[in-house]
Formats: C-alpha cells, structure tokens, sequence
C-alpha cells in the first residue's frame, strides 16, 4: 500500500472523525482558538488604528511599534505566554491576540489617511459634523483596506494556531505535533493537509466576505498600492 | 497567580548560562542567518525572471501568484509536515517552504514595481533607441528597484521569524533556544532567543532600509 494511499485511508478510518482526537473536535478547537484571538484583536486594534487615521498623530509611532511587534517570531511568543501563563487556551489566545494586532493597526491608520482630503472637505462643507464625517464618510471609504488588515490577521492566527499543539493545546496542529513525535507519518501528513485546507478556506472565505462588504460605490476603485505592504506571514 | 508565578519563578535570565553558552547561541545564530540568507537568495533568484515574465505576459500573472499565493497561505509547520515523508528531516525540507514564501512576495512586488514604471518613460526609452532587453534592465528595473527592495525587507523579517519554526524538524537558528525553553522548562534560553529574534529582525530592517537610500538616493521617500 503507497503512502498516500494510507493516508487516504486516514481520511476514510471513522474512528478518526470522532472523540476527543477526532477531526470535527480539533476543528472546532482550532476554529476557537483563531475567532476568539482575531475578535479580541480587533476590538484592540481597529479602534487605535482608526482614531490614529482620523486624527493624523502619532501614524509613525504606531506603525513603527507595529512593525517592532511582528518581528516577534511568533513561536517565542507562544512559548513565552505558556511560561508566563501556563496551560490552558488562556495563554495560548493571548499570544495570537498579541499576533492579531499589528496588521490591522497599521491597515487601518493607512485606510483613514488615505482617504482623500477633498472628499473630507466637501463632507464638512455639506454640514456634516465630525462624528458624522468619520461614520459616513471616512469608514464606508476605508472598508477595503482595513478588511483586507483583518483578512491578513486572521489568516495568519489561523496558521499560527497550528502551533498552539506545541505548548499542549489543541486544534488540528495535534496531528502534526503528536504524528512527528511518534513517527507516526500517515498522521503528520493527513494533519498537515488539515491544516493546509483550513488555512487555504480562511483566505477564500474572507476574500469572498471583503468583497461582499466593499460599499458598492468604490468597487470599481483601484487598490491601492501601499496594500502590498499587508504581506505579512507569521507561521 | 500570575504574581505569584512571577515572583516564584526563577530569574529571565540566567547569566552564568548566558557566558557559558556563548558558542552555542552564535552557532544558532549563524544557522538563523544562513537559513534566511539562503531562501532570500533563492527567492531574488526565481522572483526576478518570474515576476517580469509574469509582467511581459499577462497571462502568466493570476496562475502565476495564484499558485505562490495558495502556497504563501500554508502555514510552515504544515508543508514541512507535507514534505517530511519524501525529504525527511534535511535541510531542503526547511528551506522549500521558506523559498517559496519569499517567491511570492517578491514576485508580487516586482510586478508592482514594473508597472508603476511611469508610459512616458518607456516612450522616452524607446524614443532614445532602447532595445526591449536594454530597456528593461537599464530603465525599468532600476525604476522598479524602489517597490523589489520593500519587497526584499517583508520577506527578510518574516523569513526570520518563520525561521525558528524549523527548530520542529531539528533546525530553527534561534528557534532551537526557544524550543530547548519549553522542552527544559527554562526561561534563559527561551528569553535569549526570543529577544535576539527580535534584534536581528529589526537589525536587518534598518540595515536593508540603509542600504535602500544609499542605493536609490532618488528614492528617498519610499
């Protein structure tokens, strides 16, 4: 029997689709772990990133605390927040917060200052009084561009909970992580294709999502170049 | 709790572990900026010819950054799982994935950087006699140089930061530190690591950023 072949069978075995070590549980840990650190993350980043944007201050020191921050390998950061932290989802939710943070920070100032100032002029002389502006006017321009930072957010938490295995947490990692410790290839591999659909379902379903989100009206709008700054991989 | 971990908890660093493990940490060290080096360079290697093709023939570009862009969305830890059966635990495991992620960035940023090459420019070029192959090296490229050498610094940090990973199949730079943390228990190693990461991250940022204004005085703003 070829190699693929006994991973195929994997697939097919239903003792590995049920229990604490089935699919659908890893999956459901894993899929936890990843929401509960991008919800987390953007209820920190997107208002600091957005107020940063509006208001114009302190754009560089934000982006330079960004760029300092994803330079932190993120499997030091995970080992760091067991040590700190211990065991548990805790710790482990902590550390891809802490990931989550700096793509939408810094996705989200560039979006507010790029919208264009006479469009911001026109809005104050229709009347619109600076709250108004900043909800009608500026948020609905700068959609692209921060749903693109959470995009990149969450894509690369939901990568870097694979690690999570690493530091006895769950999520489809546990195939890689337990499959490489016991030799076991058939596991590690199938895991990996896991871990790989996921990753790959992320990016297709959020890009489909930013679309659906993208106001009508500025569509057909060029993306702007300073996007390819958002490349930004951390597992 | 946490207090009571910190205040427990023996010191971040060990310093008597730090002087006599020097030689260990520059041989991880110089595993971590050999391993980065080397799928840069591969990276440059395949990114340029690739992404100018990907520029002359249009049709090129969405199979082109469809295929680097799905293997970029892989985690690392997965495709060297993926690779492990046929490659085992060799170098070429480590540094497959680590060239095919900086493949993609760079790729996209030298087709970003062409086509910001302004069309009065080519017209002038070709106006002053510029063959195709004269143009592009010696106008489009240099113009484009700007948008590769961003390109370049992503991938140089995140290079490195994916680097310790491979610490899981036996390499990792200063990965191995951070894993010899967590296997032992033991913060020094853990903290040494993870903070010279960080420090040659940034070190390699400033350093490229450097080099890019000394480059392309032109350029500053970028």
């Amino acid at each position: 029997m070829s190699f693929l072949e006994q991973v195929w069978r994997w697939f097919g075995d239903a003792q590995h689709w049920q229990g604490t070590d089935g699919v659908p549980t890893r999956l459901a840990e894993h899929l936890h772990l990843s929401a509960e650190s991008v919800f987390i993350g953007a209820l920190i980043a997107l208002p600091i990133g957005i107020a940063l944007g509006h208001y114009g201050r302190f754009g560089n020191l934000a982006i330079n605390v960004s760029n300092t921050g994803r330079a932190v390998p993120s499997f030091g950061l995970l080992v760091i927040a067991f040590q700190v932290f211990g065991l548990g989802d805790g710790p482990i939710i902590i550390a891809l917060t802490a990931l989550a943070i700096p793509p939408m920070v810094t996705n989200s100032y560039v979006a507010l200052r790029e919208v264009d100032p006479d469009v911001k002029e026109a809005a104050r002389g229709m009347g619109y009084r600076e709250l108004a502006q900043l909800l009608r006017v500026e948020l609905p321009l700068s959609v692209p561009l921060i749903m693109a930072g959470i995009r990149t957010s969450a894509v690369q938490v939901v990568a870097t909970a694979t690690l999570a295995a690493l530091i006895a947490g769950g999520g489809f990692g546990r195939y890689i992580v337990d499959g490489l410790a016991t030799q076991d290839y058939t596991k590690l591999f199938a895991g990996a294709v896991l871990v790989a659909l996921l990753a790959l379902a992320t990016e297709l379903s959020l890009s489909a999502a930013e679309r659906a989100l993208v106001p009508r009206g500025i569509r057909l709008q060029r993306a702007p170049t300073k996007r390819r700054a958002t490349a930004f991989k951390t597992a | 709790m946490a207090a009571a971990l910190f205040l427990d908890a023996e010191p971040w660093v060990d310093w008597s572990w730090v002087s006599t493990h020097v030689p260990t940490v520059l041989g991880d060290l110089g595993q971590h900026v050999e391993l980065t080096v080397i799928s840069l360079a591969a990276g440059v290697v395949i990114a340029l010819p690739l992404g100018v093709a990907a520029y002359r023939w249009t049709g090129l570009r969405l199979p082109t950054l469809g295929l680097f862009g799905a293997f970029y969305t892989i985690p690392s830890i997965a495709l060297f799982a993926l690779l492990i059966p046929y490659t085992g635990l060799t170098t070429a495991t480590a540094l497959i994935p680590l060239i095919g992620y900086n493949v993609l960035i760079l790729v996209r940023n030298v087709i970003v950087g062409l086509d910001e090459v302004p069309r009065d420019v080519l017209d002038a070029a070709d106006g002053m006699g510029y063959r195709p192959l004269a143009r592009l090296l010696q106008v489009e490229l240099p113009l484009a140089l700007p948008a590769i050498l961003a390109g370049v610094r992503v991938a140089t940090v995140s290079t490195i930061g994916i680097v310790t990973i491979t610490a899981v199949i036996g390499f990792g730079g200063l990965g191995a530190l951070i894993l010899q943390g967590l296997i032992e228990s033991f913060h020094t190693p853990l903290v040494v690591g993870a903070l010279m990461g960080v420090l040659v991250a940034n070190f390699a940022d400033v350093g490229l950023a450097a080099g890019q204004r000394w480059l392309l005085p032109w350029a500053r703003s970028e």
